[in-house]
């Protein structure tokens, strides 16, 4: 089951945290994951945990699953960091500032796992 | 044993003044009074990774060299360059700006700051209508109605609303939180609306529509208001039109949640017209919730140095300034500059991967005490000390007040503002031999 959100991302006290520890476990269990409401977690089939895939038409990434219900019905966030920029815009509308909220994103259930952080970017490095 | 009274914390804009530090044979044992980001930075950075050594990338691993090697190798790649992009800058002194600045003109560089991913906006905003800014002592001592918008300040400024805002007790804000009103405009019910007297959810990338109906409302034109606009109904856009109106000193602080949805600067744009409207009626103010704890001193020590805050642009030697055009995520995504410096700052995660890809493509010097998703993609690697903790500096807090930061321990570490200098020199040295 696919469903669709327009996911955003922001700053977390704990992803501060580990502003400056980021080689840390700590700042990969602070920055992957996508909070859904539990109704959209049901509707894609997913309990907190399980893998997802969010795919935008700027790339895609895998995160795990994590509810919070003061998201709105199909409002997707991610912490900021390398998972949430695999997929948000790169688009500045000619102001500077890239699209880091309100991206149209589908979600989906995967039995991928997030990348840890040396494997992602080592992905750029070899693009 | 040392005990350091009201040092600042060199994490956020809120830039606490009163932190107090054990020192005990060189390392920081105890911190009073910091909140969960500054107690990891002053207290972690005992348990977290340095980079140790500067660094130079070979057959695709950075191996150790010496700090002269560095250097050399790193004013190499900008004497080489043809299109440099200086970028960050942010968390460090605004002595090391001042310098990156000196080296970006010597260079004919691009240098940008974090605000390019924060705040730039706010300073697009300012420049087209103003920013009728206050003092976090006068909001502390005269706000009786404090919105966060787009902002969330429990998780990015933990002692914010304690030390200036909601909680905060002043001269004539005695009850503090009780003789407050705090309302938070957002997207989702963070753990900051939770706090508010009242929270307005809007639909996500509608601030402009909210903050136009509010103008409205204000100027006498209610009547032109939908039954539902911004996802909020008529009558609460109305209700919360009248308390701005009713209250003795509003100050409106506001976070990504403004600067990077649709409308972008025109958010902030509006909201200072807004303010502008409110002042026929009571006091207003606005401020914007800055994130690097110096991202504001770059943009003060740049428009005094070049006359431009962020992306200036020194190719044609004199500044140019012109961000959708001259901003980090714009040149990067353009693949224009042919090299990288970045210094006290992260585009390795926090820039979207179009332009995090031409970054890999290019050489990257780095200078930052910790390693990051930067270094995974730099070429030349320079550690330098903690300011704020291993160097003392002047930084700006988020009202644009200055701050002298403290040197706490002894490192063996270059300073940035070294650094740089450093730098400078060598690529003069090249530039003569050339």
């Amino acid at each position: 089951m696919k469903i669709k959100a327009n996911l955003i991302s922001g700053r977390t006290a704990d992803q501060g945290a580990h502003l400056e520890a980021k080689t840390h476990k700590g700042y990969f269990d602070a920055c992957t994951y996508c909070e859904l409401n539990s109704a959209d977690l049901k509707r894609l089939g997913a309990s907190e945990g399980d893998s997802l895939k969010i795919t935008t038409e700027f790339g895609e990434v895998v995160v795990f699953a994590k509810a919070n219900e003061g998201n709105p019905d199909g409002l997707a966030f991610i912490p900021m960091g390398p998972w949430a920029n695999a997929v948000l815009s790169p688009d500045t509308h000619g102001c500077g500032m890239p699209g880091f909220k309100g991206v149209p994103a589908e979600i989906e259930v995967t039995d991928e796992k997030p990348l840890d952080m040396k494997s992602l970017m080592k992905k750029y490095m070899e693009d | 044993m040392l005990v350091i009274k009201d040092a600042v914390c060199s994490l956020c804009g809120s830039l606490c003044d009163d932190i107090t530090v054990t020192v005990e044979d060189n390392k920081i044992t105890k911190i009073e009074n910091a909140c969960i980001l500054g107690r990891s930075k002053f207290v972690g950075m005992l348990e977290h990774d340095r980079i140790e050594t500067p660094m130079i990338r070979k057959d695709g691993k950075l191996a150790p060299v010496s700090y002269e090697e560095a250097i050399e190798a790193a004013a190499k790649i900008l004497v080489n360059s043809r299109r440099t992009l200086s970028y960050g800058w942010c968390s460090t002194s605004c002595e090391a700006v001042s310098a990156a600045i000196q080296l970006a003109e010597e260079t004919g560089s691009v240098i940008d700051s974090t605000a390019n991913v924060c705040h730039g906006p706010t300073a697009l905003a300012a420049q087209e209508k103003g920013s009728p800014s206050a003092t976090l002592g006068e909001i502390k001592n005269r706000a009786d109605l404090i919105i966060f918008w787009g902002c969330n300040p429990v998780h990015a400024h933990p002692r914010h609303m304690v030390r200036y805002s909601s909680f905060s007790k002043g001269l004539f804000t005695e009850k503090g939180r009780k003789g407050r009103t705090m309302i938070v405009v957002d997207v989702r019910k963070t753990d900051t609306a939770k706090l508010a007297d009242k929270y307005v959810e809007i639909d996500q990338g509608s601030d402009l529509i909210l903050v136009t109906a509010l103008r409205s409302i204000i100027n006498g034109h209610g009547d032109v208001i939908p039954e539902v606009i911004a996802g909020v109904p008529k009558a609460e856009v109305l209700e919360l039109a009248e308390t701005l109106k009713n209250a003795k000193f509003v100050c409106i602080f506001f976070g990504m949640g403004v600067t990077q949805s649709r409308s972008k600067y025109k958010n902030a744009d509006a909201m200072s017209s807004l303010i502008s409207d409110l002042n026929q009626h009571t006091k207003a103010v606005m401020i914007g919730m800055r994130g690097h704890y110096n991202v504001t001193g770059f943009g003060q020590v740049a428009t005094w140095e070049t006359g431009f805050p962020m992306a200036i642009d020194f190719a044609r030697g004199y500044p140019y300034y012109n961000p959708g055009e001259t901003g980090a995520n714009d040149l990067l995504v353009r693949e224009e500059p042919d090299a990288a410096i970045i210094a006290a700052a992260d585009p390795g995660a926090h820039f979207p991967q179009k332009a995090v890809r031409h970054l890999a493509r290019i050489p990257v010097i780095q200078i930052d005490p910790y390693p990051n998703p930067t270094t995974e993609l730099a070429d030349v690697v320079i550690p330098s000390a903690i300011v704020g903790i291993e160097a003392e500096g002047t930084a700006y807090r988020m009202d644009a007040i200055s701050l002298r930061m403290k040197k706490l321990i002894d490192t063996k570490f270059k300073t940035d503002e070294e650094i740089v200098k450093d730098l400078a020199t060598k690529v003069r040295e090249l530039k003569r031999g050339a």
